[in-house]
């Protein structure tokens, strides 16, 4: 069999049939993610104590003071959505750890011995940091609801906001898996993951609007993924005027940037 | 599936002059290695010889700095994903998922590697089967024992009837009992379908037993090749392959066969220990 180069009319074919194994593949790994949550019970449930503590203590004190301006909204209602975000942060932005850890079992390697495309293997672990992230949600929305929280009861709206915790998850989790890649060692992960959860939940408009940042914080805040994730989760639930089309473009584009990115990012970990 | 495309050269992989580098340590210096398609070939040597380095850049997961390698008559630094695709590759680490169950573990790699969805169960039935797992094959990976988890690999590998199996340390571990049970398996899918089976061992008894071929590597180049058999009478009568290897490099093959000390080694201990605390 030669290798010789393939003639370019069949070039469209080739990009067919490789968004194809990618879909598949990426299909064949996410259902593996799935299989392996259904034994991960506990971790659900403690993720749920952090973002919990924020509304019922943070969100109550802070209702109280009425010291940021939310506008006609209470407090605690242009909260709510802003941790969601968060507690979708918190569990994507450790997500590369997965990544190192299947590294250190030998399972990366043998996977990347497959005829699997890079990226299918970062777009599942993002798939399965989206599943993560909803998580939460289970049970905070209940509690926000039991809090006087006017959450939306309309299907579609809250199926639009469990898109853009997927989408903002994945991304969180990608760029997770970047810094895996060039970290190369769980514990740098670690320290990196410290340095830059924080701002980024600060610099965004989790828990004040934009507005009322200097400047400086203003030009983060508009190129943190984050806040486009906070915007249109607080725009489906509780209603706030938000700027969806934008929202989602960034998500899905931020998404689409990061799992390219992670994925060329990959194969330094198995040298 | 068309015939081999190795068939012209009688090849499965041809390695010249490869030059593998870690820093400014050379893991693999001047490597050339033919692996005679359809035979089981053997690299033998110390830690450290370069085994896993020339096995990373066969199986396309590390580039080729230095040298030219073709694997089933395809050039590894081009066509990396149709080498894939007719490859098994088992690790050295025991690597599979514990949080899947055995069958999970197999049919996740029949999907990786595209084996047709309606011929997907039988061919999962078949292998874990073959490899004596059918009994535990709907418990969870986590309760393996080392050489159930070297098996299951093994279906993992060969669920896609690969044209080339790479297997790094097989049975690096494992007790005597699971050794044979490994030893077997492969001997025997190796006869039914006729792939060529390239492996890396420090265990003499494991070069005998298997190979048909051994490659005796030091330093990173090799230092001597043959049919066991051959190696041995051409030192004389009762000469051993620890003797084959003492002769050729100078140096034991396997001094105390669990040396650790140095670093990479070390690493791997470590990973090892870590799986087996994931997999319980």
């Amino acid at each position: 069999m030669s290798v010789a180069v393939a003639p370019p009319r069949a070039s469209w074919a080739e990009a067919r049939g490789s968004v194809r194994t990618l879909a598949s593949r990426t299909g064949a790994l996410s259902l593996v993610e799935l299989q392996k949550l259904r034994h991960d019970h506990t971790e659900l449930l403690t993720r749920t104590v952090q973002p919990l503590l924020w509304l019922l203590v943070f969100g109550q004190v802070f209702g109280r003071l009425r010291a940021i301006p939310t506008g006609n909204v209470p407090y605690l209602a242009y909260l709510t959505p802003g941790i969601l975000a968060q507690s979708a942060l918190f569990v994507a932005i450790f997500f590369g750890i997965q990544i190192i850890w299947d590294r250190d079992a030998g399972i990366l390697t043998k996977v990347m011995a497959t005829p699997t495309p890079r990226q299918a293997i970062v777009a599942a672990k993002a798939f399965a940091a989206g599943v993560r992230g909803l998580s939460p949600v289970v049970v905070l929305i209940p509690v926000a609801l039991l809090l006087g929280v006017g959450v939306t009861a309309n299907p579609l709206k809250i199926l639009l906001a469990a898109v853009a915790i997927m989408l903002g998850s994945g991304f969180f989790a990608c760029l997770s898996m970047a810094i895996a890649g060039l970290a190369g060692t769980r514990d740098r992960l670690m320290g990196f993951g410290q340095v830059i959860t924080m701002p980024l939940f600060f610099a965004s408009n989790a828990l004040y609007p934009i507005d009322v940042m200097p400047t400086w914080l203003q030009v983060v805040s508009r190129v943190n993924p984050l806040s486009y994730l906070v915007d249109a989760l607080r725009g489906q639930l509780v209603g706030t005027p938000a700027h969806l089309t934008v929202d989602f473009a960034v998500l899905v584009g931020s998404t689409v940037v990061g799992i390219v990115v992670a994925g060329s990012l990959l194969g330094r970990l198995v040298r | 599936m068309t015939g081999p495309a190795h068939a012209d050269t009688g090849a499965a992989v041809e390695v010249s002059g490869l030059v593998h580098r870690f820093g400014d340590a050379a893991a693999v210096d001047g490597l050339d290695l033919t692996v005679p398609a359809g035979e089981v070939v053997g690299l033998l040597g110390p830690n450290g010889a370069g085994k896993t380095t020339t096995l990373r850049v066969i199986t396309t997961l590390l580039p080729v700095q230095e040298g030219r390698v073709t694997v089933l008559g395809l050039d590894v630094a081009r066509s990396a994903t149709r080498i894939r695709r007719r490859l098994g590759y088992v690790p050295q680490q025991l690597s599979v998922e514990g949080a899947l169950t055995g069958r999970q573990n197999v049919t996740w790699f029949a999907r990786l590697y595209d084996v047709p969805r309606r011929e997907r169960d039988a061919r999962v039935d078949e292998l874990l089967a073959a490899m004596d797992l059918r009994d535990a094959a709907d418990r969870l990976a986590s309760g393996y024992s080392g050489g159930m988890i070297r098996r299951l690999e093994l279906a993992q590998a060969l669920v896609a009837r690969p044209d080339l199996l790479i297997l790094d340390e097989p049975t690096v571990g494992l007790d005597p009992i699971a050794r044979d049970g490994v030893w077997d398996r492969v001997r025997r899918m190796q006869q039914e379908h006729g792939m060529t089976v390239l492996l890396t061992t420090h265990y003499m008894e494991e070069a005998d037993e298997l190979c048909d071929t051994v490659a005796l590597m030091h330093r990173g180049r090799l230092a001597a090749v043959g049919s066991p058999a051959r190696l041995k009478a051409d030192l004389g009568v009762g000469a051993t392959l620890e003797d084959v290897f003492r002769h050729h490099a100078g140096v034991d093959l396997a001094p105390g066969s669990n040396d650790t000390a140095e670093k990479k080694g070390l690493r791997d201990v470590r990973r090892s220990r870590a799986t087996a605390r994931k997999l319980g």
